[in-house]
């Protein structure tokens, strides 16, 4: 049933200094129909379940969320990521990915359900003992139990390492007593299973623990009052000598951060491509609107200004998407390939994310803020409606603000995908260092003035995607240069650098997926997602110049500055294109449709 | 207890269908199972398990169809049967599935009370017809007691409840059961579930569409205040000119 299994050579990060061709990466359309059956069986449940119910749902009536885990779990969406001699359905990792991105468009429900499926289910499946996963797996696969992830402290977020939570082992070496206060922990009012982090005696890193809601010593605070996902259960949980069996802890001592780590990765990737049916259901809510909405006796959808935002949400959208499963399918093809090679399946999972993680905190990045501009823009289509809680885009603004904050906030995850690739360029991992070296060379070279051959489809575009792969390795070789392991305390130089490389890896995944589309369905029947494509790597060179000024501003001087912002300049080139013309029919096409339509 | 579902593979009810040639031009369309089958199909799922019977899906269609017979036993059909050829008409379709009743005996034979595409809703009667065996229609709940079937049907004013004898075709509606989508297992086991093409009988067709032709664009919609009879008047005599 899986699509088919693309180039999986290569490695998290490389795409910097290696050109990927369109054959190489996994498009959305590929998806085959049994995986598009299970789409359809998502859309349908939020659809039947959650969009009818919505009210019941924000407004915590009790039980109701776990009635809707429950259902979800008839239908086996909760077994997704465990594997079948477990009782799930063991699916591959772009399948799950794209299970994520349609029960995302589910709101409050979609928290939930993450935090069941991903972080409160995925350190058994991945790190739990044999005995551990006949326990729990078949009954969190069947949503018969509910599970939550106890990592955040009052003091302990970004942090999360430092967690004061403390493990104490009793006298008689049998059982660990819990004591610490946990907070923002979803689903917590109807968890039976809790995923515990706590330190020690005087251990550096945390240690996990499986710990059932039933167990003496855990009381819980009232529900959290939130911006929003206001039905997702949000709650502090207190562990006050909360007696735990030996047997109970995950993995061994002290990988507990080992563990969080890695399920983020997971968590972040699952995150930015579920972002993508928030997406959709706003931009179908503000489209309808925008046809039915008349001022000036016309369809407010027939005004410039209109297109143009119903243009932008679908062409960041179709971005993300882009991004989302071609990193997933790199995942997944690396998770194969390190199976066949012999690695056990649960080692080989972790370490086949592990590999893009960079790409991970990309898509968890730039997905979020996709989502937040597109539920903004859709506050706005609606003009006063937008601000009135009878319609639906209050909710999906208020809902879309988290995403930016939990699974490690942007600020962590563009910190953390820069200092990844920079770890990897020293040790060698990723052989970044010549090719930096390669562009200090050309910047002191007379550039280039040959045009791109303008018969091959995309031929400028591509050319243009490797002088921004350039600026960045400008940016960040002199970056490294300057401060070396310094580097991580100029946030704000590391903000600009991660700005610079999520533009890229988002504008280059759409100019492959259309190419790879346009090869399956020809040019003709791809003119709008060519004008997607276009408008978007437009918007990316202007994000990708700004960033690079700014950094080089700030740590440069005279004449080797001067050098420097030439290279920016000369890495950021762009022939103008009609923006107006493109987004008219990206629009126009969106509007026909009713519904984001790609 | 055999049950057989006749499905239909239509255009999804909020697509929009463009006409070029004189014909309807289902390229890029999706195709689903015509509602009222999926709701019959929901019970017929109930009914099998409740027997523990084998519940066989058949639909007349080409090979496109395949994905919506496989979305039917990814809800639940044990196996299906597509006979292998374009849907003519209403008499075409209930000849075969008369053939397929007539080889292979069924207790039951379901659809929906009418198709979405053409909402012919004649096939159930012709099949019952061919078949000699009754036909109820709309049936709107469905329960067994032993080899009989025992219906509901909406009535001018009331209700009609029907008692059947096995075998029988009903043409079913909402509430007959929940539509039910299909979970993730059995989507993954439908593939493995058999799905039997076989070749259509011959019948001469009984109806062809000689044209298709769009509604007439509405016209300009004027609003007039409701105090201003005098103009409303005046429109009605000298633009609308009906009075």
């Amino acid at each position: 049933m899986e699509a088919v299994a693309v180039n999986n050579a290569i490695k998290g990060g490389e795409f910097l200094i290696r050109e990927t061709k369109a054959q190489d990466i996994f498009i959305p359309e590929e998806f085959t129909e049994e995986q598009r059956m299970m789409a359809q069986a998502c859309k349908d449940f939020i659809d039947k379940e959650v969009n009818p119910n919505i009210y019941d749902m924000d407004s915590m009536k009790e039980g109701f969320m776990a009635s809707l885990m429950d259902k979800a779990g008839e239908l086996g969406l909760l077994g997704v990521g465990v594997p079948a001699e477990y009782g799930g359905l063991g699916m591959s990792f772009n399948t799950s990915m794209l299970i994520a991105d349609y029960v995302g468009a589910g709101g409050s429900f979609s928290t939930a359900y993450g935090a069941h499926t991903g972080i409160g289910t995925l350190p058994i499946v991945y790190y739990g003992s044999e005995e551990q996963k006949q326990k729990y797996l078949p009954k969190l696969a069947s949503g018969e139990w509910k599970a939550s992830y106890c990592l955040t402290e009052p003091d302990a977020g970004s942090d999360a390492n430092s967690g004061k939570t403390k493990a104490v082992l009793s006298e008689d070496g049998k059982s660990y007593s819990i004591t610490g206060q946990k907070m923002w922990i979803s689903n917590a009012g109807f968890a039976d299973l809790l995923i515990v982090f706590a330190k020690i005696a005087d251990d550096k890193d945390l240690t996990a623990f499986i710990v059932e809601r039933t167990w003496d010593g855990i009381t819980m605070n009232d529900e959290e009052k939130k911006l929003g996902i206001k039905g997702s259960s949000t709650r502090q949980v207190f562990f006050n000598d909360c007696k735990v069996p030996v047997d109970a802890m995950l993995s061994t001592r002290g990988n507990g951060f080992k563990i969080a780590v890695n399920i983020l990765n997971i968590g972040r990737i699952k995150l930015g491509v579920g972002v993508l049916g928030g997406c959709k259901s706003i931009i179908a809510d503000a489209t309808k609107y925008a046809k039915d909405r008349k001022q000036f006796k016309t369809p407010i959808a027939n005004f410039g200004a209109i297109k143009h935002k119903i243009a932008q949400m679908a062409t960041k959208s179709y971005a993300n998407e882009s991004a989302s499963y071609r990193a997933g399918q790199n995942i997944e093809d690396n998770i194969n390939a390190l199976i066949a090679s012999g690695m056990p399946e649960g080692e080989a999972k972790l370490k086949g994310v592990e590999q893009f993680a960079i790409e991970c905190a990309i898509i968890k990045v730039y997905g979020s803020e996709v989502l937040e501009f597109v539920a903004n823009e859709g506050v706005q289509i609606y003009g006063g409606m937008g601000f009135s809680e009878e319609a639906p885009m209050a909710r999906a603004y208020r809902d879309a603000r988290i995403t930016k904050i939990y699974e490690g906030t942007n600020e962590i995850n563009r910190m953390l995908l820069v200092g990844t690739i920079i770890k990897r360029a020293m040790k060698g991992e990723l052989n970044l260092m010549p090719a930096a070296m390669a562009v200090a060379q050309e910047l002191t070279s007379i550039p280039s003035f040959a045009e791109a051959d303008a018969s091959e489809l995309f031929a400028e575009e591509k050319e243009v995607i490797k002088n921004l792969k350039k600026a960045v390795l400008m940016v960040a070789g002199k970056a490294v240069q300057t401060f070396a392991m310094q580097l991580n305390d100029e946030q704000e130089i590391m903000m600009n650098i991660a700005d610079m490389i999520i533009e890229i890896y988002a504008a280059e995944s759409t100019i492959l997926r259309t190419e790879k589309l346009i090869g399956i369905k020809g040019e003709a029947a791809c003119e709008v997602q060519v004008a997607m494509t276009k408008v978007n790597l437009y918007e990316a060179v202007d994000k990708v110049n700004r960033a690079g000024k700014e950094a080089i501003a700030c740590f440069t001087k005279s004449d080797e500055q001067k050098v420097l912002l030439m290279g920016i300049k000369r890495y950021t080139k762009l022939n103008p294109i009609n923006t107006k013309d493109a987004r008219r029919l990206i629009a126009d096409a969106v509007i026909e449709a009713g519904e984001y339509c790609f | 207890m055999k049950i057989l579902m006749c499905i239909s593979h239509v255009p999804d009810t909020n697509a929009k269908i463009p006409f070029k040639d004189n014909q309807p031009d289902l390229a890029g369309v999706t195709f689903v199972i015509a509602p009222y089958d999926d709701f019959a199909l929901a019970r017929a799922v109930e009914i099998r398990d409740a027997a523990k019977g084998k519940l066989t899906v058949l639909t007349v269609g080409l090979a496109d169809a395949d994905p919506t017979i496989r979305k039917a036993l990814a809800i639940g059909a044990d196996d299906a049967i597509r006979v292998d050829a374009k849907p003519a008409d209403a008499l075409f379709v209930a000849k075969q599935i008369a053939e397929i009743a007539t080889q292979e005996k069924y207790d039951m034979i379901l659809m929906g009370r009418e198709s979405s595409d053409y909402n012919g809703g004649q096939v159930h009667g012709m099949v019952a017809a061919l078949l000699g065996i009754p036909c109820v229609v709309p049936c709107m709940k469905l329960d067994v007691e032993g080899n009989k079937g025992i219906m509901h049907r909406e009535i001018e004013g009331g209700k009609e409840i029907v008692e059947v004898a096995m075998p029988f075709v009903a043409g079913c509606q909402e509430p007959i059961a929940e539509w039910k989508i299909p979970n993730m297992r059995g989507i993954m086991t439908a593939k493995t579930k058999p799905l039997k093409v076989v070749k259509a009988v011959e019948v001469a067709p009984q109806a062809l569409v000689s044209k298709y032709e769009a509604p007439a664009p509405r016209g300009k919609c004027t609003l007039v205040d409701a105090g201003n009879v005098e103009e409303l008047v005046n429109l009605l005599k000298n633009e609308a000119k009906v009075l």
